[in-house]
Parts: structure tokens; sequence; C-alpha cells
């Protein structure tokens, strides 16, 4: 270990002792200071976010091909690290009001930060036992996460049924695993490169290793878990799983495929064409009935995953930066819906749509973050998400895939509907007792305009894409 | 800052004084300049155009070129021809007079006026774009704030109408990508570069087979904006549930969208496409004229009338731009403008009466000439000018449009322009039933006597449509050059 391997594992060092740096710090706040434990870890975080931005220099593989980076992998490490610094200050008042005065404030932040850790290891793993490693390192504390709120008993559920789920998918994945260690001979990605081949135990292995990164995306059919835990978990560790989580889990999937499973591409092609159409009709159509904020937002995280697969059906250069630039302009528009969520939530409890009627008449401001990021997600130019979606389909589109296109679009049209009513909701309902005005504190006006500013900008300023284009050479 | 894009920068600028405006009284009067100003261009644009002409033979002039994503390269690209020039008058126009119209909106005035602005950038920069890309992006813009409009400050079933228009301009608007997309992914097909740049695809050869998939989801994907039947059922609730302004401008303005894309895009970049389907497009839209027609017999809301009326009318603009020859393009053009501020006219109109008497339904009207003159007489005016009598708009248009359609001689062709020649003659029917119930005859209820006729800004509304009108009946030669000359890159492909 010296000083350059130093470099090239900093975003993991660094987030491993600030974890720790906070598990001493709370032994010498002070009792009735509690809530500062707040203000330092986002502090941290903060640091370590602009750190993480301090270009890689070279590119290169460590432990013996465990564990490799790039700057693409270095990026994305980057965007969950916005990512995670936005959703604190979405979740600071949260944990101030709620979660300090159960002196649980200090382990919120670590178990969140183990999580990421785990993420970290699982996007930079060079083989399947780090892979593993960070994939459970990712889930576990995650269900800890999510069943935070021991005083509500649905809480608890959800983290049970979280923690179950990941674990019957971390066993098929394992299996899967293990089959592909039996037809290749290596857990190395770069050595069962070199030695994959279509057989039909491979096949078997792949599909089983398929379904264990699904859970964690919740692509149809593995997404039962979905609603319910978001629906169970505090809204911050929704939004934590529902866009890091997921995000993470999109970019490994598609660095396996695009490199590991590259020759069994005849193969996934089509289960990714099957998976693609059933996640978005699925989730599009669930989605149309709900009545909670948090399970509609699930169930378009659903739909939302189903469109990443367009990217990564076409396979190439093309397909690795739409999807990473879709996840990116993701990031910011499901932060945005969840922390609108989240404040309301705080000031009032309440979660329906219904209750949102006439919200714009008393809180323009968030009735129109809310509008940005819903129709963000829906696709609407010139947000961001419209960008991102359109690249996506063009990825698709380049291969040929017009059907799937078209159908996809149909999907865009159908999701479009849903998100309406919550617009409806907002600006055209009117309610007798609407929710009244409220004043956000500074961290979440903080985490919210940022968001807003990322909706804005990131589909607009064209640059960035071709950033994001040229990083992604590297899998090709 | 170069001419055409200050068209979607005056409306941006426009909407940010909006934000800082106060009440009702500076938001109208914001708005009013912004749209004066924006007229104002649109007037110089006219001259500034000729100008230019006189030494410039290029398809389109005033471009300009942008890159925007490297990648796929796309651009932001403007430029205009005489079509374009001609509807961004009449969308300037409409948005003026529409903010007139709109004078004493009491509801969210502020937030009303910056949907209906965004919904006027989006049209203007529709109309200058020259890159599919940004073309479908603005149309997308344009279309969106259609839904908090109707929505918030509608009437009647607004949430249905509301929901229903947006979903199918969108699901519309879903088809057209997957046309784009084909285009774009077939825009190599002579060995250059994957382009979205409409000129420079025109010059490509795109294989006869991609032409004929990709052109009727491109042609469907905007003519279900244009009305086109059976896709015209968002149109008619749509138009009752919007409030006036909203009404005037979407049937003025944004229809035009439709056919025009169809022109730009669907016949302008797979010609051979649109010879291949023209049969099946010209019986969809032979059906909208005689249907759009027969349908407004029946109804007796005025709002339902004109909506029915609208899409008879588009009908026959897609029907005359099926016939593939320069005449009748030119008369296409020429009914799109016409239509354009008539129809804006009389939802004006009747925005005007509904909010005297409370009531659409013109069987509970009657006798309304002798207790608001003003504004009964413009509405016979508007509806001679809808009916198509000589010294109007509609006159010009509709001539143009059907001897043109009379040059095919082979029966198919014949048969489908005499069913559409036929709805003028219902429209005849329908424009006076609703002038001898509505304006003629007794009064029939005693409240009406203390209406008072058309204020000051509501005169103007009227006079601003109301010039084009009777400017394009009596003197439509200069206009009818102007689309002629730049119709000649468009005819060269369907030979």
């Amino acid at each position: 270990m010296n000083l350059s391997s130093f470099l090239i594992m900093r975003h993991e060092i660094l987030l491993l002792a600030i974890a720790l740096l906070l598990l001493v710090a709370e032994i010498f706040i002070s009792k009735n200071k509690k809530g500062s434990i707040v203000h330092l870890a986002i502090f941290l975080f903060g640091i370590h976010t602009v750190i993480g931005f301090l270009p890689l220099g070279e590119t290169s593989i460590l432990f013996g091909g465990m564990f490799q980076t790039n700057n693409l992998i270095h990026f994305f490490k980057n965007v969950l690290n916005i990512g995670v610094f936005i959703l604190l200050l979405q979740s600071a008042d949260w944990i101030q009001e709620k979660i300090v005065e159960q002196e649980k404030g200090t382990e919120f932040f670590v178990l969140l930060f183990f999580s990421l850790l785990g993420m970290y290891f699982m996007i930079s793993s060079g083989d399947f036992l780090m892979f593993y490693l960070g994939l459970e390192l990712s889930t576990l504390p995650a269900a800890a996460l999510a069943a935070y709120e021991t005083s509500k008993r649905i809480s608890s559920e959800a983290g049970i049924k979280l923690i179950l789920s990941a674990a019957l998918a971390s066993g098929v994945s394992l299996f899967g695993i293990s089959l592909l260690y039996a037809t290749s001979g290596s857990i190395y990605f770069n050595e069962i490169i070199e030695v994959i081949s279509l057989n039909n135990l491979t096949i078997l292995g792949f599909i089983l290793f398929f379904t264990g990164l699904s859970f964690k995306i919740s692509l149809v059919p593995f997404h039962f878990w979905t609603a319910d835990v978001y629906e169970g978990a505090p809204i911050n560790v929704s939004s934590y799983l529902s866009v890091i989580s997921k995000g993470a889990a999109t970019f490994i999937l598609m660095i396996l495929l695009f490199t590991v499973f590259k020759s069994l591409m005849p193969v996934w092609e089509n289960i990714v064409y099957v998976v693609a159409l059933a996640t978005m009709f699925i989730g599009n159509l669930f989605a149309l009935r709900q009545q909670n904020m948090k399970r509609f937002l699930a169930f378009s995280s659903i739909a939302q995953a189903g469109f990443i697969l367009l990217g990564l059906i076409a396979g190439d250069q093309l397909g690795t930066a739409t999807v990473v630039y879709f996840v990116m302009i993701y990031i910011f528009s499901n932060l945005a819906a969840f922390g609108v969520v989240q404040a309301i939530s705080l000031k009032t409890g309440k979660e329906t749509m219904d209750d949102y009627n006439g919200l714009y008449r008393t809180n323009p401001n968030l009735s129109l973050i809310m509008m940005l990021a819903l129709f963000s997600l829906a696709g609407i130019p010139p947000i961001a998400g419209f960008f991102g979606k359109i690249f996506l389909f063009t990825a698709a589109a380049s291969k040929g895939y017009y059907l799937l296109v078209f159908l996809a679009v149909v999907n865009v049209t159908i999701s479009l509907y849903y998100y309406l009513l919550v617009i409806r909701a907002m600006f055209i309902r009117q309610n007798e007792n609407p929710i009244p005005y409220f004043k956000n504190k500074l961290y979440m006006r903080l985490g919210l305009l940022i968001t807003v500013i990322g909706i804005l900008v990131l589909g607009l300023y064209s640059p960035l894409y071709d950033y994001i284009y040229e990083l992604s050479s590297v899998f090709n | 800052m170069d001419i055409l894009s200050l068209f979607v920068t005056v409306p941006v600028l426009t909407i940010l004084a909006l934000v800082f405006a106060k009440g009702l009284k500076q938001a109208r009067i914001v708005a009013m300049v912004g749209s004066l100003i924006q007229l104002g261009m649109a007037i110089n644009l006219i001259f500034a155009y000729f100008k230019e002409r006189a030494i410039n033979d290029s398809i389109m002039v005033f471009t300009k070129d942008y890159m925007w994503f490297e990648q796929f390269n796309i651009h932001y690209t403007v430029g205009v021809d005489g079509i374009s020039v001609a509807l961004l008058i009449l969308t300037s126009i409409v948005v003026l007079a529409g903010v007139f119209i709109s004078w004493t909106m009491e509801d969210l005035p502020k937030e009303f006026f910056i949907s209906l602005l965004v919904l006027s950038s989006g049209v203007y920069g529709f109309f200058i774009s020259l890159d599919l890309f940004t073309m479908f992006v603005f149309y997308e813009i344009a279309v969106i704030p259609m839904y908090l409009l109707i929505g918030i400050w509608g009437s009647g079933p607004k949430e249905y109408s509301a929901m229903k228009l947006t979903l199918m301009l969108m699901g519309a608007s879903a088809v057209l990508l997957v046309g784009i997309l084909g285009i774009y992914f077939n825009s190599n097909a002579d060995g250059g570069a994957l382009t979205f740049n409409i000129l420079e695809i025109s010059q490509v050869n795109i294989p006869f087979e991609a032409q004929k998939l990709f052109f009727p989801l491109t042609f469907i994907g905007f003519a279900v904006l244009g009305a086109l039947f059976p896709f015209h059922t968002w149109s008619p609730d749509g138009h009752a549930s919007a409030p006036t302004a909203v009404s005037m401008l979407h049937a003025g303005v944004l229809m035009k969208l439709g056919g025009y894309g169809v022109f730009r895009v669907a016949m302008f970049l797979l010609p051979l496409g649109a010879i291949d389907w023209s049969w099946f497009f010209i019986i969809l839209s032979a059906t909208g004229v005689i249907y759009g027609a027969f349908g407004a017999i029946k109804q007796n809301d005025l709002k339902y009338i004109n909506a029915y009326s609208s899409v008879s009318h588009l009908g026959m603009v897609l029907f005359a731009l099926l016939m593939l020859n320069k005449t009748s393009w030119n008369g296409a053009i020429m009914q799109s403008l016409s239509h354009g501020f008539m129809t804006a006219l009389f939802f004006a109109l009747i925005g005007m009466i509904y909010s005297r008497t409370h009531t659409r339904d013109i069987t509970k009207l009657g006798g309304l000439l002798k207790v608001i003159p003003f504004i009964s007489v413009i509405y016979v005016i508007a509806g001679l000018a809808s009916l198509g009598l000589p010294g109007f708009s509609g006159f010009v248009a509709e001539m143009n449009i059907f001897v043109g359609a009379f040059q095919h001689e082979d029966m198919f062709h014949r048969v489908a322009t005499i069913i559409s020649v036929s709805a003028i003659v219902v429209t005849a029917v329908y424009i006076l039933r609703v002038v001898g119930i509505m304006l003629m005859g007794p009064i029939k209820n005693s409240e009406f006597l203390d209406m008072s006729d058309a204020t000051w800004f509501e005169k103007t509304g009227i006079l601003l449509l109301l010039i084009p009108i009777i400017g394009m009946g009596v003197a439509p030669l200069w206009l009818s050059d102007m689309i002629m000359a730049s119709l000649q890159p468009f005819i060269k492909g369907v030979l």
C-alpha cells in the first residue's frame, strides 16, 4: 500500500475514515448538543465529495486484480457522492427532529456510509469475490436503515422484507457465480472474458447471476419487495434505495454485461429485451392506481429501471454513455421528488396524493420543484429527464430495435398520465384544508436547490454528455 | 443574437419579467408589452425577409447553426422560408390578441400568462427550427403547458379534457419520436454522417423501405395535432373546456404545428413514402373534412361547433398537402393562416358572448344582434369568412386547394375531392344556423337586455384578427407569391 494506491482508492479510504471518525466523535459531543453530529457528518461528507472530484491520474488494478478503477468508475462514484450528499441535506431535519432524541443519529450516518462503501467496492470490483462482498456490504446496512423507525411497525416490516429478499437474491447470485466458476475456472473478470463461451451451464450461471442483480435494481419479475419496502422505510432510506442503490447496481450490471458477458450478448440481448418490456409495463400500470406517494414513486422507479435497460441493450459505447447519463439525471430528478415528499411528510405527516390537493396555492415553491421533478421523470423538454430518456431510446434505435423503442415511448405516455395526476392534485384540485404554508430549514432548502439546478442544467448543458461519452470508451 | 433566435428569447425574457410582476395589472401589461415586441419583430421579419430574398436564393434564409450535442450531431439550427415567416406572423398576432382577450383573468394571472408564453415560445421555436431534434423539443414545450392552461383555468369537465388532450398529443409525439429516430438513422444512406438537419437530410436518398416504414409514423405523429380523423377526439373536448385565450391559441396556432410538421418533415424528407401512402391518408383526411362539417351541424354548444369546424378545416389542410402539387400546397398554407385567424376570432367572440350570457348553448340564446351589435356583426363576418365567401381569406385558400386537387384526373382523387368540396356547403349550413338562431330572432332571456357591448381591449383583440382576414381576402397575392416561391424545393421530391 503506497501513496499512489491510496490516491486510487481515495473514495473508499476517505469514506471509511469519515465513518469511523463519526463513531469516535460522538463520544466527545455533549449530551444536549447531540444534533451537531448532523453538521459534522454533512461537512465531512461534503469535503469527501469535493476531494473525489480531483482527477484520478492513471487507471489501475490493485490487489492482484480484485479491485479495478478507471475514469468512468471514478466519475460514477462522484455521481453517487453527489446523490448521497443531497440525501444527507434532505434528511438532516428528520434526523435532528426524530432520530437524535432516540440516540441513533450517528449510527444512521455510519450505516449509510458503510452501505455506500459497499457500493464503491461493488462497482470497482475486478472479480466476483469482491463483487459479492460489495453487494453484501451495501445491502446489510440498508436493511438496518429501512427498519430505522423502530416506533413504527411498518418500518420493521420493511427491514425484514428487504433483508429476506436481499438474502435470497444474493444466494441466487452466488449460485450463478459458482456455476460460472465451474465453467471458466476463475473468478477474475479479465480471465473469465477470455475463456467464457456459449454453453448451457454458462448461460444458466449467467441467468442466476442476472436474477440476483435484478432484485437490487427491482426489475420485473423481481420487484415485489420494492413498493412495500419503500412505503415502510423512512423516506430518506426509500430515496436511497431507489436512487443510489439502484444506480450503483445498474452500473455494475452494465459493466459486467459489456465486458465479462460480452460473448453471451446473443443470449442476454433477448433477456434484457423481455425484462425491459415487462418492467416498463408492470411498473407503469401498477403506478397508475397508487395513492401513497412513496408507493407511487416506488412503481415509478421500477418503470424507470425498465427504460434504463434500453440503453443496456445497445451494448456499446453509446449504450454506456446514455446509461450513465440517464442514471445521473435520474438521481437528481428522483431525489427532488423524494425531497418534497420528505419535507411535507416531516412537517405535516401527510403522504397521500389527495393530501397534495391545492398545494400550489399554499406552497408554490415546493409544488414547482415537484412539478420539475415529475416532468423530468416523465421526460418533458427542456428538462434534463427528456434528454436522458431520448438518448436511451436513440441508443436502442441505433441497433435497430424500433419496436422496443415504440413500446417504450408508449410507456412514456402511460407514465405521463400518473405524473400528471400529482400535478393535477397540486395545481388544479382544490382542498378545504390544504397543507398549510411552511418554510423549510436551510439544509432542506439547499438539498432541493441542488436538485433543481441539476434538473435544469444537466440536460441543456451538452459538454457534460460529451464528457461522459468520452469516458465511456473504456469498456469497449 | 440573430434575428430568429430572438423569437424564442423574447418570450423567455417576458416570462422572467412576469415572475417578478405582482397582480393582474402588472402581469397583463408585461405580457402585452412582450407580445407587442413579438409582433413588431414579426412585421420587421417580413421586410427583412423580402430584402434578403432579393439577394439570397437558398432554400432557407437567416440560417444560424450552433453545435449542441456533438456525439449525436444535434445542432440548434434556425432558418426561415416564406412558409415559416407567414406562420410566425400568424403566431405573433394570435398571441397578442390572446393577451388582450385575457385582460381580466382574475385567477392566478401571473401563472396564466407565463403558461401562455411558454406555449408561444414553443410554437415560435418550432417554426424556426431546421433541426429535427430541436424541432421535437419545441413541439413538446408547446404542448405540455396546455395541461395546466386547461386544467387550472378551464371550465366544464376540465380535468378530463386536459388529461385527454395531453395524453393524446404526447402519445402522438411518442409515435413521432420513433419516426424521427428512423429518419435519423437512415440519414447516412448516401454515406455521410448521421444528421438531424432537415436540409441535409432532404439531399439524402433514404431507402424506399425505410420511407415506407417511417412515413406513416411521422405523418400520424404530426397529424394528430392537426386533428386528423380518427385522432381528432381530443380537440372538441379540449377546446370546449379551455379558457378563451387558450382555445384561440390552440386552434389558431398550435394545431398549425401539425400541418407544418407534416409538410416540413414527413413529406419533405420522405417523399417516396408520401407518394406510397397518400391514398390512405387522403381517405382519412377527406373523411375528417366531411365528418367535422356534419359534426358541427349537430352541436348546440358554440365551442363544440367551432371545434368540429376546425376538424373539418384542418382536415382540408392535410387533404391539400396530400394532393402533392404546388397549387394545393399553396392553398394548404393559406388555409392554415386563414383558419388560424378565423378560428381565433371565433373563439374570442364565443368567449365574449359566454362571459356576458353565461351560456354557450345556442338554443338558449337569441336576438343578440340587438343587444351586443358589435360582437354580433363581427361574428357574422367571421362566419362568412369561414364558409369561404369571396373577399375573405377563406375563399382564397379553398379556391387554391380545390383547383389544385382537381388537377388529378384519376377516379380516386376526383371522388375524394368532390366529397371534400361538398363540405363547403355543409359549412354554410352550420354557420348560418348559428347566426339565425343566436343572433337573429327574439331575445329569449330578459337578463340579456342589460349586456354591454365589447370593451376597448376586446375590440383591440378583435381588430387584430379581423384585419388579416380581410387583408388576405382582398390582397392575397404578395402572401401567395411569398409562399409559392418557397414551395419549389418541396415539389422536387414528389415529382
